[in-house]
């Protein structure tokens, strides 16, 4: 982001494969010493927080567009598993589940038509109008909505009590994760982008929260905060205990020296490596196809000069909407994957220091503007997080050594873990102070 | 009688409660405007800052409490509070000494200061953590109410009750001396007008021989004791949980957007919009309804929304202001 330009960051060309290679080292050491499932697990989701801090990247790399409600689109990404692949609750159609869709419809109509109007009114005429047709609108909305939820989560309360999934492959809800963020990232981006540069920040902020809240409230949808258990695998992945029954598995693990419930846990995590991997290398692909495109010229144009980005014709406005839409896509796609990883939908896991700021930690120490930049720092910053848990504590416990038992030494061991709080926002200030251009500086 | 007591209904749990809230807003959204006004960017460090003054007051409260130190009938923390807008304005200087100066000297843009205050977030999030933990604590003391339900009901033989508790009292008095006070100085002192003349235009202040290292001193301090305030009057009026205070940030903002960014009276007015709203919408109706139209039954409870979408009622105003009038209800700055 920064106009001036330091001399070329060191080690030139073989500076990005060699910051890999050391991220390569620390997984493995991680493997060596903690155990293979661990180090797989850490990489898996630092796969998922690549494609996030790529996502983010898009917005704040090449656009400038600050985003605050990440932690929105991952959890309305997340939701896709759930309304895809759930099965269906036998009967919640029928007891309220039209009925449900048919209130949003009916919500939905009434901004339109709020929003239709303000186009073609004026003066008073227009206000008495637009909140009159909201009014109006909510009660109805009301009207037909809150019966119809009761009546769905009135179905088997303890396990069932929503509407379910289609029943479909969970692989489709990867790209449905994306149509849904990117289709709350249009309507936010209509409303906040083109006024000044805060209110996108401080609107995403809000969306943020509310896309939470209704996750965490409205349990004919997923439950709320009661979770969502036993989404469905993805195509190629195993469940553990089949392969385990295996005869032929077994044998081969055995074969491997490995005894069959580690084999299959590693087989498992592999497997969502490898699809997390493929996607990731999609993206990544298709990502600096675009940057070095005239498209990626223009962005970074109007990232770096609005006005003479607009001078020579390009409509500033449009374009923004165009990446915030796009980037909130690939935030909910990776929403979308990390619920299919967990296997469990938990609405009140969604925070915003972990899910919103980590990723921009990431995208800034990788470098913004910089894809490869982005995929660094989300497996680097993912990998400190998880590994900062535990070195919080340890830590502790060697300051506080000497220190007699009582109060104090228990409070300090016992907030140790808040550590890492404390550790991410001073890389962040770091970073941004002395290297802004991150560790794998844009082009 | 029955027209009085929907009355009463509505001042206890509407108007009595949106009071005090507001105050508080607007006391945090003054804190946001005059940052914005002056510094020129959104400190999203502000919830955090808020937690850190209140944990810093109510540690300082507790050691009062132990020695036996009190205000009588009015909660300690008053007492406490004066401490705990030292150590936190101690701690934003040096934070602008540290973190600010560099970037204010070489001019970057509003959103990398934003970016910045992300960074501060997590750090003052952290420190707040490790000094009080993450519980929530309650640590009003002194009188409960200044108006007790039951004695209202003994006292005017109306059916509904009417409470108002010592800490929304103390609320609003406090947020009236302090709004009050903060006003005098920007119009009256010397300071405070060249804090004026600085966020009016920056260069024609500095060229009248004005010195910017000291408004943005008196800035921050100011900044640190409004947040300190706001902080503790919410954690007494409600309680202390240090997350809480980070998802203020929302209807804190959403209050300095609504009033004007950049304007102190738009940030009060703005707090009581925001409090207002977030209280009628949240609250069910359905007793006042009963009440107001005889021989007639509410069905539900005439709540708009649950309470667990307070948070979409500050955004839906942020939404329809920054559709509507995008400079706020009072003029605020636009960069």
């Amino acid at each position: 982001m920064s106009t001036h330009q330091p001399s070329a960051a060191r080690g030139g060309k073989i500076r990005a494969p060699l910051l890999f290679a050391v991220m390569a080292v620390l997984i493995g050491f991680e493997g060596m010493t903690s155990g293979w499932n661990g180090a797989i697990g850490i990489l898996n989701m630092g796969l998922i927080s690549a494609i996030l801090a790529l996502g983010v990247n898009m917005q704040w790399g090449y656009a400038g567009l600050f985003n605050s409600g990440v932690v929105g689109f991952i959890a309305l990404g997340g939701l896709a598993p759930v309304l895809v692949s759930m099965p269906p609750t036998p009967g919640a159609f029928a007891a309220g589940g039209w009925q449900i869709l048919i209130g949003l419809l009916i919500a939905v109509a009434a901004i339109v038509l709020a929003v239709w109007l303000n186009g073609r009114l004026a003066g008073k005429a227009r206000v008495l109008a637009i909140v009159a047709v909201l009014v109006a609108g909510f009660f109805i909305y009301r009207a037909v909505f809150d019966p119809a939820v009761a009546a769905v989560q009135a179905i088997n309360p303890s396990a069932l009590g929503y509407l379910g999934g289609l029943g479909l492959p969970v692989l489709l809800a990867w790209p449905v994760g994306a149509l849904l963020a990117a289709g709350a990232a249009w309507v936010i981006g209509k409303t906040a982008l083109g006024l000044r540069s805060d209110y996108l920040a401080i609107a995403t902020l809000g969306i943020g929260e509310i896309i939470v809240a209704v996750l965490k409230n409205e349990e004919w949808l997923a439950r709320g905060v009661l979770n969502v258990n036993g989404i469905p695998r993805p195509w190629p992945v195993p469940y553990e205990i089949d392969l385990q029954g295996n005869a032929a598995f077994v044998e081969r693990a055995a074969a491997l020296g490995l005894d069959p419930v580690t084999a299959s846990t590693l087989l498992v995590k592999l497997l969502y490596t490898g699809l997390f991997v493929a996607v990731l290398g999609l993206l990544l692909w298709a990502a600096q196809l675009a940057l070095k495109s005239p498209w990626g010229r223009m962005m970074r144009a109007i990232r770096d000069n609005e006005i003479s980005a607009a001078a020579m014709g390009k409509n500033v406005t449009r374009r923004h909407l165009q990446i915030f839409v796009l980037g909130s896509a690939v935030i909910g796609l990776a929403g979308a994957m990390m619920i299919t990883l967990d296997g469990q939908m938990t609405p009140s896991s969604y925070n915003p220091l972990r899910y919103t700021f980590l990723i921009w930690v990431m995208v800034i120490v990788g470098g913004s503007g910089n894809n490869w930049g982005s995929v660094l720092g989300g497996l680097l910053i993912w990998y400190l997080w998880i590994k900062a848990e535990a070195w919080g504590p340890q830590m502790m416990d060697l300051v506080t050594a000497n220190l007699s038992e009582g109060a104090l030494k228990q409070h300090l061991v016992d907030s140790a873990a808040h550590m890492r709080l404390i550790v991410m926002g001073l890389v962040l200030l770091l970073v941004l102070r002395f290297s802004p251009r991150g560790l794998l500086p844009e082009r | 009688m029955e027209f009085l007591n929907a009355l009463v209904a509505i001042l206890n749990y509407v108007v009595v409660p949106a009071t005090a809230y507001g105050a508080q807003l607007a006391l945090g959204a003054l804190g946001v405007t005059l940052i914005y006004g002056i510094l020129r960017f959104s400190n999203f460090a502000h919830g955090d800052t808020m937690a850190f003054g209140t944990g810093i007051t109510i540690i300082v409260t507790w050691g009062l409490q132990a020695l036996g130190i009190g205000l009588g009938p009015l909660p300690t923390a008053l007492l406490a509070l004066p401490f705990g807008i030292a150590i936190t304005a101690a701690l934003v200087l040096a934070t602008d000494r540290v973190v600010y100066r560099y970037y204010r000297k070489v001019k970057t843009a509003p959103v990398i200061l934003t970016m910045v205050s992300v960074g501060v977030m997590f750090v003052m999030n952290g420190v707040t953590r490790l000094l009080i933990g993450v519980d929530e604590i309650q640590f009003a003391d002194g009188e409960r109410f200044v108006v007790a339900a039951r004695a209202f009901k003994a006292a005017t033989g109306l059916n509904e009750p009417l409470a108002i508790r010592t800490t929304q009292v103390i609320t609003v008095v406090v947020a009236g001396l302090v709004v009050w006070a903060l006003f005098w100085f920007l119009a009256r002192t010397r300071t405070g007008k060249s804090m004026r003349a600085f966020s009016d235009n920056e260069d024609l202040a500095l060229l009248s021989g004005i010195n910017p290292n000291r408004v943005v001193a008196v800035t921050w301090i100011i900044a640190a004791a409004l947040a300190t305030t706001a902080g503790t009057l919410y954690g007494l009026d409600k309680s202390f949980k240090a997350f809480n205070y980070f998802q203020l940030l929302l209807p804190i903002f959403a209050a300095a957007i609504v009033g004007g960014l950049g304007n102190p009276l738009g940030a009060i007015a703005g707090g009581f919009v925001i409090a207002f709203s977030e209280v009628g919408v949240t609250y069910a109706w359905k007793k006042v309804a009963t009440y107001l139209i005889p021989n007639w039954e509410a069905e539900g409870l005439m709540q708009l929304l649950s309470t667990e979408y307070k948070f979409a009622v500050s955004f839906a105003i942020l939404i329809i202001v920054l559709l509507f009038k995008p400079t706020g209800l009072f003029k605020g700055k636009s960069v």
